[in-house]
């Protein structure tokens, strides 16, 4: 919620404070509230409920749709974000992290102060934290969920502070909830009064994450969790630090991507992408990006992509690091050369599409994909090369189409002898132009699943002129068709 | 005069159907812009191969005469297009087209007679070209017949196509007009060429009505290209 209301300002568009907002996720009877702002929640909104209902209770609520995957991507930054106070830290749930600060609370200055720090820099980020500090990971989310403010729990009194909060507080999932309220068993002290054979048998059945028992054991550390904390990936880079700064930083690219090349082999893995940071003697960096179309970890082509980008680099007063880093990681296995010593074509055709998109840009080095359409515009899309071989149509059309197209289609004036046929004469670029023979027409309805309301249908020919030229035209609509005055004529395209 | 007989007589002279075949820059100058004929001559021959074609335009050409439209589905090769602005970068995108082994053919068009057009540049492209022996074409139009170092030069045109088997009134198979007035390999000429779709052949049929044209041994160009 938070993160979506820091979102909402950045774009200018934060609903004010007293407007209750909630955000919707799909459930199985239509939306259902994922998160809620604080006036939602005043106004007695519940986590879980559907939308439709909500809306009875508070007529003027606001719902907007959750991104759960952008949230889980931003929890994953955070865990590692969060490895400025402790090295283990894990994502835990939806909505919380663990770390594992085992002897490292002392360099912040105690726990308690280490609490603060958090919470503050939390803050920073526009988030709100609660945090609570536990020998084990079940008494850390309980009290953090259900305790007091930054509770800090040591390992003689765990009994005695986990006592008092509610059975919700040990991890425990809603059915079981529900039974152990059935059971009258409403707090952990209650719980932990039973005798431990009764619960055992009562429990047997359960699955270990819905057994009470279990996590009642974990909470109070007799059973161990141990925090399995991921490692980040180291990235791939290769640094190089001079001892004076210098105007030109040509010289050390090459070595620089032979050493990255070098770990990149090592790894087995070649990259898409490249960025060469260059950091300036007066504080300035300055970048250049290069990417290639498939994984690669070849030092000259890789070079040969920087190739004219660093004499555009403004030296100022020159240079004192380079740094060159694989951004886009792919695995990359050793291939073999084909059996008369020279690599496969595909190969040299990637390399020849990284040079020219490094030079040109990615935009303007594009294939022709076929799309399954009856306009002609449509049935073939022009789409970056850089993203592979677009696939081929299954059956093709067999149709008579030009070899070139006209984009857009350029208007022009005819004579005609009959308003259905074809014309006698056209003007196009100020040039009268007769036409001897024709084909046609040939009808092609506006698509309605995709056409704006209106669209009127084309009647196409391919007309040949008095010099031999051989052109399509179309005629836009009918003369009554009831979408507008009288009909357009357009050319489109050239054939052979 | 000697010397100009002998040149004339040279015994490996091309026919003109290997000369539009030929592995080095050729040049091809539409008669009038709005024309599909000189892409159209150069689609037909180009021998077909699996690889594709590197096809780069200038901003100019591709606004006034259009983008390549369904070129596999019409049995063309396959298209790699670069849609360039500047007629510099066309000709700096052909040189590294023409040094990768990967592609079939290298076809450039540029719009006019830019001053990045010269004749060294031309001749780069013949050097590129006949060391990696691919066919090379630059259509160009709305250009001059200016300084230029392409073995070939063609000038095409449309020619009302053939008869349509089945209506009188439809367009058929088409023809062009092929001009070769400057070449290093073949005996300039004109001719009329049709393209056969079935076996996917192109017919040279000396141009009718213009003998002189079609006889002509252009001697006296051939010496002043030397």
């Amino acid at each position: 919620m938070e993160r979506w209301a820091r979102v909402m300002e950045r774009t200018g568009a934060a609903p004010p404070d007293d407007l209750p907002v909630v955000l919707a996720a799909e459930g199985s009877h239509g939306p259902v509230v994922h998160a809620l702002n604080r006036a939602a929640r005043l106004s007695g909104i519940q986590t879980g409920a559907r939308v439709v209902d909500m809306r009875a209770i508070c007529p003027d609520l606001q719902v907007n749709y959750a991104d759960i995957e952008g949230d889980r991507r931003f929890l994953d930054w955070l865990r590692l974000w969060a490895r400025r106070w402790c090295p283990w830290s894990v994502s835990d749930g939806d909505d919380g992290l663990i770390l594992d600060t085992t002897g490292s609370d002392h360099l912040f200055g105690g726990e308690a102060a280490m609490l603060r720090d958090m919470e503050a820099r939390f803050s920073g980020l526009g988030l709100t934290a609660q945090l609570a500090a536990a020998p084990t990971w079940g008494a850390a989310w309980g009290l953090a969920r259900f305790g007091p403010v930054r509770a800090i729990c040591p390992e003689a009194a765990l009994a005695e502070r986990l006592g008092p909060l509610p059975v919700k507080a040990l991890r425990l999932p809603q059915d079981t909830l529900l039974l152990l309220n059935r059971l009258g068993l409403k707090r952990i002290a209650d719980l932990a009064a039973i005798p431990r054979p009764a619960l055992i048998r009562r429990f047997r059945e359960m699955e270990p994450e819905c057994n009470p028992l279990l996590r009642l054991d974990q909470a109070m550390g007799r059973l161990a969790e141990p925090v399995s904390s991921e490692e980040e990936e180291a990235p791939f880079r290769a640094i190089c630090r001079l001892s004076e700064p210098i105007q030109d930083p040509t010289p050390h690219v090459p070595e620089l991507c032979d050493a990255l090349c070098d770990r990149l082999e090592a790894a087995g893995k070649g990259c898409r992408k490249l960025r060469l940071t260059i950091y300036h003697s007066d504080g300035e960096v300055s970048a250049v990006t290069v990417a290639t179309s498939r994984p690669s970890r070849e030092g000259a082509h890789l070079l040969r992509l920087f190739e004219g980008k660093l004499e555009r680099i403004n030296p100022g007063y020159g240079f004192d690091l380079i740094l060159l880093e694989a951004l886009a990681v792919e695995d990359l296995d050793e291939t073999q050369n084909r059996l008369d010593g020279q690599p496969d074509d595909a190969l040299h055709l990637a390399r020849l599409i990284d040079r020219l998109s490094a030079r040109f840009g990615a935009r303007v080095v594009t294939r022709p994909a076929p799309r399954e359409s009856h306009l002609p515009e449509r049935a073939q899309d022009w789409v970056s090369a850089m993203a592979g071989p677009p696939g081929d149509l299954a059956d093709p059309p067999t149709l008579d189409r030009p070899v070139r197209l006209i984009a857009p289609p350029e208007e022009i004036r005819v004579l005609y002898a009959v308003p259905e046929g074809p014309p006698a004469q056209f003007v196009w670029r100020r040039q009268t132009l007769l036409i001897t023979r024709y084909a046609g027409p040939e009808r092609i309805a506006p698509e309605w699943w995709q056409d704006r309301p209106g669209t009127r249908l084309r009647d196409y020919f391919k007309v040949e002129d008095h010099q031999g030229r051989r052109f399509w035209i179309y005629r836009e609509g009918l003369a009554d068709d009831g979408r507008g005055g009288a009909p357009r004529w357009f050319l489109h395209g050239m054939f052979l | 005069m000697a010397k100009i007989l002998a040149l004339s007589s040279n015994p490996d002279r091309q026919t003109p159907r290997q000369a539009l075949r030929a592995r080095t820059l050729s040049e091809a100058f539409p008669a009038t812009f709005a024309d599909a004929a000189a892409p159209g001559l150069v689609l037909r021959a180009l021998t077909r191969e699996s690889r594709p074609v590197l096809w780069v335009q200038d901003r100019l050409s591709a606004r006034e005469t259009g983008a390549p439209y369904m070129l596999r589905a019409q049995g063309g090769p396959e298209v790699l297009r670069v849609a360039l602005s500047r007629p510099a970068d066309v000709l700096q995108a052909m040189e590294d087209g023409l040094a990768c082994t990967a592609l079939s053919a290298v076809i450039g068009e540029i719009w006019g007679n830019p001053p990045a057009l010269s004749f060294t540049a031309s001749k780069r492209l013949v050097l590129r070209a006949e060391r990696s022996a691919l066919p090379c074409w630059l259509i160009r139009p709305g250009a001059e017949a200016d300084l230029s170092a392409a073995r070939n030069r063609w000038r095409v045109a449309s020619l009302p196509s053939s008869p349509h088997p089945d209506d009188r009134q439809a367009p058929g198979a088409p023809r062009w007009r092929a001009e070769l007035f400057r070449s290093r390999l073949a005996r300039p000429g004109t001719w009329v060429v049709a393209h056969d779709g079935a076996a996917d052949r192109l017919d040279f049929s000396p141009a009718s009505g213009d003998g002189a044209l079609g006889a002509g041994d252009g001697t006296d160009r051939r010496r002043a290209a030397r």
